[in-house]
C-alpha cells in the first residue's frame, strides 16, 4: 500500500484559512502514505502532471487529493491516475474547501480540521476495490414530451439528424401556446404562418411518430433502453377514417362546451376541431359537454359524418414504446383570473387574460379577429393593458418575472391600434423587459408611432362602473393615483408551470423546483440537461422564455441526444450496489425500499431465491445497503467496511 | 349554540350614537341562541386615537379589556365594532409573537394578560359558529322591496393575517347571511372601500367625498339600501348623508341600516325593537312591506302560475303568427 | 430648489429606527405604486403613500415627520392588503405618525387636538364620552361650530348621552396613561 496525498493550495482558496504545509507534515506520519506534498492548483494541467509523475516516481498505488468538492473535479483526477496506469476507483478526493476553508476562519481549528478528513480518505482510499465500468447498448430512438414550438423544434433536429423520434402532444393538436398568438415580437410575423410549416413538417416527417391526445402513463429503465406506456386518450372519433371536414362541429347542438383553445373566452361545441390549421386535423367529442355522454340521446354528428368515424364506444389504448432518450418539453400555463380578487377575479367578462385577448385578435379566434367586448359585443375603444399580473408578487407565491409580457402586451397594444384605429391603449408598468434583438426598439414604437400611453405604476383595484371597467392604479412618476375608465381590460397574467409537472417529473424522476419548473444540470452552463442521465430539457418547462428562447432550446435538446447516440453502447456507473449470494437470504427487503426498482427476485441454480442488481437503473443512492439485515447487499465504493474505516481513522486514531 | 359562551363587548360607539346596532345585535343573539355576557367593567379599547400614540399603549389599553376576559374563564371575545376588533386582535397578535412587547404591555396594566383571548367579529360568529342554516329557519318575515348593497368597511376583513376571516377583497359573510334571510343582495363592488373612518369630525369634507363614493357605487348597483357591520361607516353614511349632499352637491335619501337590525326584521321583531326609529334616514317603509313567509311563498306561487299562462300565451300566439 | 445631497442628508438612524419599530423593511419596496394606487385618500396627501415610502428609504427624516400625509392616513389597511412585497405599509404610516407626535411635529393640528380630546375623555372616565369628547374638540381646535348641524339630528333620534358613563376602574385606566408617559421619560 502506497498512498500519495496531493494537498492543494487552491490559491488562497484553501491556503488562507488551513495552514497546508503543516498539514501535509502530519499526514506524511500515517502509515501507508509514502508522499505527501502541497500544490497550488491541482486541477491545471502541471498540478496533474505533477500527479502523474509522483506515481511513477513514488511507485503510488492509491491517491488522494485534498482540495475543493468532488462535485468539482473528481472526474478529472480519476482520469488523471487512469492515464497513469491506476484503476480510477483507488481514488478519494478529500474535501477541505467547501466543507472547512470556506466555511470557518479560525486558522488552528480549520488545520486540525482538515487533518482529520485527510485522515479519513486515506483510511478509506485504503480499503478501496478496483471498479470496472461495463458497456451496455443503447436504442438510438428519442420520446418528446411536447408538442409545442420546443418540442417539435427538438424533433424535427433529432429526426433531421437520422434518429426515430416519438412526440407525444396531450392535447388534440401539435403547436402548443405558440399555435394561439395571433402575431409574433417584434416581427410582427404571423404565428401560426410560421409556425404551421413546422407542424406540418412534423405530421410528414418519416423519422417522426406523432401521438396526439396522449399523455405518458409510465416510463421504465434507465438511459438508452427506456420503455415508455403512453395512454392515447379516447377521441370518440375514429381518426384513421375522419377527413376534418367540419360538418360534425356545424351540427352539434352543444354550444357551450368549454374551450381549451381559446382558453375559455368563448363557448365551443362538444364535438370539435381546435383550430383550422390544427394537425391533425380531426375532430375530438368533450364527453362533459356531449349530449349523447351526458344525456343519452343525441347522436347528431354520428347521423352526420360521411364517413362514419364516430365511435362513442372508444375506450383509451395504451401503447408501449421503446426509446434511449426523452426529451421534455411540456411547458407552461397561465395563472387563472380568479387568483387577482382585487382585478375582479373573474367576475367581470370585459376583464380577460392576455392569451384570451390573443385569441380575440385572431382572425381564426371565436370573433374572427374582430375585437369586441365579451359581455356586449361592441368595439372597444379605451384598451386598459395591466402587466405584472400576478408577477413579481411574493404575496401570491410568485416572485419571479414572466419574461414575456412586457413583450406581448406591447404587441397587442400595437395591434389593437391597427384593429381600431380610434382606439386608445393604456399599459400599467413596473418595469419594461426588452432584452431581445429589436425587443426595446419594439416597446418604443408602442409609445412613439402607435400612441399607446405607457403609465409607470400598478394597478390596485379595477370596478364596475356603468357599463365600463375603472382601473384604479397609479403614476408613480407623477406620483398620484389615477383611474382609467376602460371598456375592455387585459391582464398580463403570470407564467406558471404545467399543472402535471410534479407527476411528469416523478414519472421521469427528474427535480423540479418550487415553482413546478424542471431543475436544469447548472443553470449558466448545462441549461437543457437534468441531472438524471438520459432526460434533457428544451423551452418553457424549465422556465418561462420566449419563442426564439424555446426553439433555441429545442435544437440544444437534440444536439444533446445526438451526441449522447454517437457511440453505440454507453459505459455504466459501477459505483452501483451489489449482492454477495453467499450472505443473501432473500428476505427482500432492499427489492421494496429501492426507490428506483433497481433491484430484483433472483432464482438460483439450487432454488433459493436472491436479490438481484440491475446494475443500470441503479442510482448509487445507498438505501438497500442500510437496509439489508445481513450486510449483503453492499453499495460498491461505499460499502460498509469502507465507510467504517472512515469512522474508525477520527474515532480511534 | 348553548354550550359556548361569548365575552360580548359593544364598545363605547355602541353605547352612545350608534344604540341601535348594540341592540339589534343583543336580539339577534338572544334570539339565535348565543350564549353571551358582557366582561366586568370594560373600559375604551382606544381604538384609531390609541394607535397613532403608541402601541404598547395602545395594546395596554385593548387588553386591559382583554385580561378581564381572560379572568372570567372565557376565551373568545366578539366585538360588533370592527375598529375595537382590530385593537384586541392586534393586541393578541403582537404579544403573542414578542415576548418583548408582552411585557412591555403587561408593565402597564394592574392586571396581567397572558395571550388566552381570541376576537371575533359578529359577523364571524354568526356566520360560521351559528351558521346560515341556523339563521335561515328562524326567519318569520320577507322584505321583497329591500335590495341590499352589504358595505363591510375597511377593517373587517382586513388585513388578511391579522383578521383570518372572510375575503379582504370579496369578502361574502354578510353577502351569504342577508341572502339567507330571503332578501336581495347587489353585487357591490366597493364592499371594502374606506368611507372616511374616524376623520369625520377634524376633516368633515374628505369623509363626504370618500363616503359619497361608497353611496353612488351602491345606487349604480342597484341597490336600495346600504348594510353596515360598523358604527363609523354607518355615521359617516347615515348620519353624515345631509352633510354629503351638501359637500357634493347630490340628492342621497338611501338608508344605512346595521345588518343585525335587517336580521332583526327578517325574524319578526317591531321596527321599535330593532332600533329603526334610530336612524336618520327613515328606514320604516321597509318594516312597512314586510310579509311573512308563508305570504311570500303564496305570493311566489302566484307570479309562476301567471308567468306560465304567458309563456303558454305567446307560444299559441308564435303558432298562430310564425 | 437644490439637488438633495444624499451624502449627507441619509438619517440612517432614523431609517433603523422605524425599521425597529414597525418590524418591516422598507429596501423590500419595489415603488411599483401599488400602495398609492389604492389609497382612499390619495388625493389629500402632499406625499402619496409610495412616496413616504422612498423618502424613507432615502432616509428623509425631516420632509416625512412634517408632512400631512402621515397624518391623513386612516390605517384602512389598502396599501398591507395589496403590497405585493408583503410590507405592511399602514404599520409603518403608523409608526411614523408616532414619531412625528413623540418629536412634536404635528403637521395636522386638528386631527391630533381630536385624537387628544378622545384620549382625555377615556383617562378621565375610561370609556368615551361622545359629547364632552366633541365640546372639548371644538374648544381646543377653534371650530366652534363643528359638526353643529348634527346636535338636532342626534337629539331628535335620541341617540345622545348628555351626562358621560364613568366606569368603576376608570383610575386603573388613568394609571395606563401614568405608567405609560413615566416609561417614556425613562427611556426617552
Amino acid at each position: 500500500m502506497r498512498v500519495g496525498v496531493f494537498i492543494c493550495h487552491c490559491g488562497n482558496n484553501i491556503a488562507g484559512t488551513v495552514d497546508v504545509k503543516a498539514v501535509a507534515e502530519e499526514i506524511r506520519k500515517i502509515p501507508g502514505v509514502a508522499h505527501a506534498t502541497t500544490y497550488m492548483y491541482t486541477c491545471s494541467e502541471p498540478g496533474q502532471d505533477e500527479i502523474k509523475q509522483a506515481i511513477k516516481q513514488y511507485n503510488l498505488n492509491r491517491i488522494v487529493v485534498a482540495a475543493c468538492s468532488p462535485r468539482m473535479h473528481e472526474l478529472t483526477f480519476r482520469r488523471t491516475i487512469e492515464k497513469a496506469g491506476l484503476n480510477k476507483y483507488y481514488f478519494e478526493m478529500a474535501n477541505i474547501r467547501e466543507h472547512i476553508s470556506w466555511v470557518g476562519e479560525n486558522k488552528e481549528a480549520n488545520t486540525k480540521k482538515a487533518i482529520d478528513v485527510i485522515t479519513m480518505a486515506v483510511a478509506k482510499v485504503m480499503q478501496d476495490k478496483p471498479l470496472f465500468s461495463s458497456s451496455f447498448k443503447i436504442n438510438k430512438r428519442v420520446l418528446v414530451i411536447g408538442g409545442g414550438v420546443a418540442g417539435m423544434q427538438a424533433a424535427l433536429d433529432c429526426g433531421d439528424g437520422g434518429l426515430e423520434v416519438v412526440l407525444v402532444e396531450k392535447s388534440p393538436s401539435v403547436g402548443g401556446m405558440m399555435s394561439r398568438l395571433d402575431k409574433t415580437f417584434p416581427t410582427i410575423d404571423c404565428s401560426i404562418c410560421i409556425l404551421g410549416p413546422k407542424m406540418v413538417d412534423v405530421a410528414q416527417h418519416d423519422k417522426i411518430k406523432l401521438y396526439a391526445y396522449s399523455e405518458i402513463e409510465d416510463i421504465k429503465g434507465y438511459v438508452g433502453n427506456y420503455q415508455i406506456k403512453i395512454r392515447k386518450k379516447a377521441t370518440y372519433v375514429d381518426w384513421t377514417k375522419c377527413t376534418g371536414c367540419g360538418a360534425c362541429m356545424e351540427k352539434c347542438p352543444s354550444k357551450n362546451a368549454y374551450d381549451y383553445f381559446n382558453f375559455g373566452v368563448a363557448p365551443t361545441k362538444a364535438i370539435n376541431i381546435p383550430f383550422p390549421q390544427a394537425i391533425p386535423k380531426k375532430a375530438k367529442i368533450d364527453p362533459n359537454y356531449c349530449r349523447q355522454f351526458t344525456k343519452g340521446k343525441c347522436g347528431v354528428c354520428a347521423k352526420i359524418c360521411p364517413t362514419k368515424a364516430i365511435n362513442y364506444e372508444m375506450q383509451d389504448e395504451i401503447v408501449t414504446e421503446e426509446v434511449g432518450a426523452i426529451i421534455v418539453a411540456s411547458g407552461y400555463s397561465l395563472l387563472d383570473l380568479d387568483r387577482l380578487p382585487e382585478y375582479g377575479g373573474g367576475r367581470y367578462p370585459d376583464v380577460i387574460s392576455g392569451i384570451q385577448y390573443e385569441r380575440l385578435l385572431n382572425a381564426s379566434g371565436p370573433t374572427a379577429g374582430h375585437i369586441l367586448r365579451p359581455s356586449d359585443h361592441t368595439e372597444p375603444k379605451t384598451v386598459v393593458f395591466v402587466a405584472c399580473a400576478g408577477s413579481r408578487d411574493k404575496s401570491i407565491g410568485i416572485p419571479y418575472c414572466s419574461n414575456f409580457c412586457c413583450m406581448y402586451i406591447a404587441k397587442q397594444a400595437i395591434l389593437t391600434k391597427d384593429h381600431i384605429p380610434d382606439s386608445q391603449s393604456y399599459v400599467f408598468y413596473m418595469d419594461i423587459r426588452s432584452p431581445g434583438k429589436g425587443y426595446d426598439e419594439f416597446t418604443r414604437r408602442a409609445q412613439e408611432d402607435y400612441g399607446v400611453k405607457y403609465i409607470r405604476g400598478r394597478v390596485s383595484r379595477i370596478y364596475p362602473k356603468g357599463n365600463k371597467m375603472v382601473v384604479r392604479g397609479a403614476d408613480t412618476l407623477l406620483g398620484t393615483q389615477v383611474e382609467i375608465e376602460a371598456d375592455l381590460v387585459v391582464l398580463g397574467t403570470a407564467v406558471l408551470s404545467n399543472p402535471d409537472a410534479a407527476r411528469l417529473a416523478e414519472k421521469l424522476h427528474i427535480s423540479y423546483d418550487t415553482f413546478g419548473f424542471y431543475v436544469e444540470s447548472h443553470p449558466k452552463l448545462r441549461p437543457v440537461e437534468t441531472n438524471t442521465s438520459g432526460v434533457f430539457l428544451a423551452g418553457a418547462c424549465q422556465g418561462p422564455k420566449d419563442i426564439p428562447a424555446s426553439v433555441g432550446q429545442g435544437s440544444a435538446a437534440a444536439s444533446k441526444v445526438l451526441a449522447l447516440f454517437s457511440k453505440d453502447m454507453l459505459e455504466s456507473d459501477p459505483a452501483v450496489a451489489k449482492v454477495d449470494i453467499n450472505k443473501c437470504v432473500g428476505c427482500l427487503k432492499c427489492v421494496r425500499t429501492c426507490p428506483f426498482q433497481a433491484i430484483k427476485d433472483k432464482e438460483l441454480r439450487d432454488g433459493r431465491i436472491v436479490a438481484d442488481v440491475i446494475e443500470t437503473v441503479c442510482a448509487g443512492c445507498g438505501v438497500c445497503t442500510s437496509t439489508c439485515p445481513c450486510g449483503a447487499i453492499q453499495l460498491q465504493h461505499f460499502t460498509d467496511n469502507q465507510i467504517l474505516a472512515e469512522v474508525n481513522a477520527i474515532c480511534l486514531g | 349554540m348553548a354550550d359556548k359562551r361569548y365575552a360580548y363587548y359593544s364598545g363605547c360607539s355602541l353605547e352612545g350614537t350608534a344604540m341601535e346596532y348594540d341592540k339589534s345585535v343583543r336580539l339577534i343573539f338572544d334570539a339565535l341562541g348565543v350564549n353571551y355576557v358582557e366582561p366586568d367593567d370594560w373600559s375604551c379599547c382606544g381604538s384609531t386615537p390609541a394607535h397613532t400614540v403608541d402601541h404598547v399603549f395602545a395594546a395596554a389599553l385593548a387588553a386591559r379589556n382583554l385580561s378581564i376576559i381572560e379572568k372570567m374563564g372565557l376565551d373568545t371575545v366578539t366585538a360588533p365594532c370592527p375598529a375595537c376588533l382590530m385593537a384586541f386582535k392586534k393586541a393578541q397578535y403582537f404579544m403573542e409573537q414578542d415576548e418583548g412587547f408582552k411585557e412591555k404591555v403587561n408593565a402597564l396594566l394592574d392586571e396581567r394578560y397572558d395571550c388566552g383571548v381570541y376576537a371575533k367579529s359578529t359577523l364571524q360568529v354568526l356566520y360560521e359558529d351559528v351558521g346560515l342554516e341556523a339563521i335561515a329557519k328562524r326567519v318569520t318575515h320577507i322584505i321583497p322591496d329591500m335590495k341590499v348593497a352589504p358595505y363591510y368597511g375597511c377593517i373587517t376583513n382586513r388585513p388578511p393575517k391579522i383578521a383570518q376571516f372572510d375575503d379582504p377583497e370579496n369578502p361574502i359573510s354578510m353577502d351569504r347571511i342577508i341572502s339567507a334571510l330571503g332578501i336581495e343582495v347587489c353585487d357591490f363592488a366597493f364592499k371594502v372601500e374606506c368611507c372616511g373612518a374616524a376623520f369625520g369630525v377634524p376633516k368633515k369634507e374628505m369623509v363626504n367625498r370618500l363616503s359619497n363614493k361608497v353611496i353612488a357605487m351602491a345606487i349604480d348597483a342597484g341597490a336600495n339600501c346600504i348594510a353596515v357591520a360598523c358604527p363609523l361607516c354607518q355615521q359617516n353614511l347615515d348620519l353624515r348623508q345631509e352633510q354629503i349632499n351638501q359637500t357634493t352637491g347630490s340628492n342621497y335619501n338611501i338608508p344605512v341600516l346595521y345588518f343585525s337590525q335587517i336580521m332583526g326584521l327578517a325574524f319578526g321583531y317591531t321596527p321599535k325593537e330593532v332600533g329603526l326609529d334610530k336612524l336618520i334616514v327613515n328606514a320604516d317603509h321597509f318594516a312597512r312591506s314586510r310579509i311573512t313567509k308563508e305570504q311570500y311563498e303564496e305570493l311566489k306561487q302566484q307570479q309562476q302560475s301567471a308567468k306560465k299562462k304567458d309563456v303558454k300565451k305567446q307560444e299559441t300566439a308564435e303558432e298562430e303568427n310564425p | 430648489m437644490d439637488a438633495i445631497n444624499l451624502t449627507e442628508s441619509i438619517d440612517w438612524n432614523f431609517i433603523e429606527e422605524v425599521k425597529k419599530e414597525s418590524g418591516q423593511d422598507p429596501s423590500l419596496c419595489y415603488q411599483c405604486g401599488n400602495c398609492t394606487a389604492g389609497c382612499p385618500y390619495s388625493h389629500y396627501y402632499d406625499y402619496p403613500v409610495s412616496q413616504i415610502m422612498r423618502l424613507l428609504q432615502a432616509g428623509q427624516k425631516e420632509t416625512i415627520l412634517k408632512s400631512k400625509a402621515i397624518w391623513l392616513c386612516a390605517t384602512c389597511e389598502t396599501c398591507t392588503t395589496r403590497c405585493p412585497c408583503e410590507i405592511d405599509v399602514a404599520h409603518i404610516m403608523d409608526v411614523l405618525r408616532i414619531m412625528a407626535r413623540r418629536e412634536n411635529k404635528v403637521s395636522e393640528k386638528d386631527i391630533k387636538t381630536f385624537y387628544d380630546a378622545f384620549l382625555d375623555s377615556v383617562k378621565k372616565f375610561g370609556r368615551m364620552y361622545e359629547v364632552g369628547t366633541l365640546i372639548s374638540y371644538n374648544f381646543k381646535s377653534g371650530h366652534l361650530f363643528a359638526d353643529a348641524d348634527l346636535g338636532p339630528k342626534v337629539m331628535a333620534h335620541n341617540k345622545i348621552h348628555f351626562l358621560p358613563k364613568k366606569i368603576k376602574g376608570s383610575d386603573k385606566v388613568a394609571k395606563i396613561y401614568e405608567r405609560y408617559q413615566e416609561s417614556l421619560k425613562k427611556h426617552g
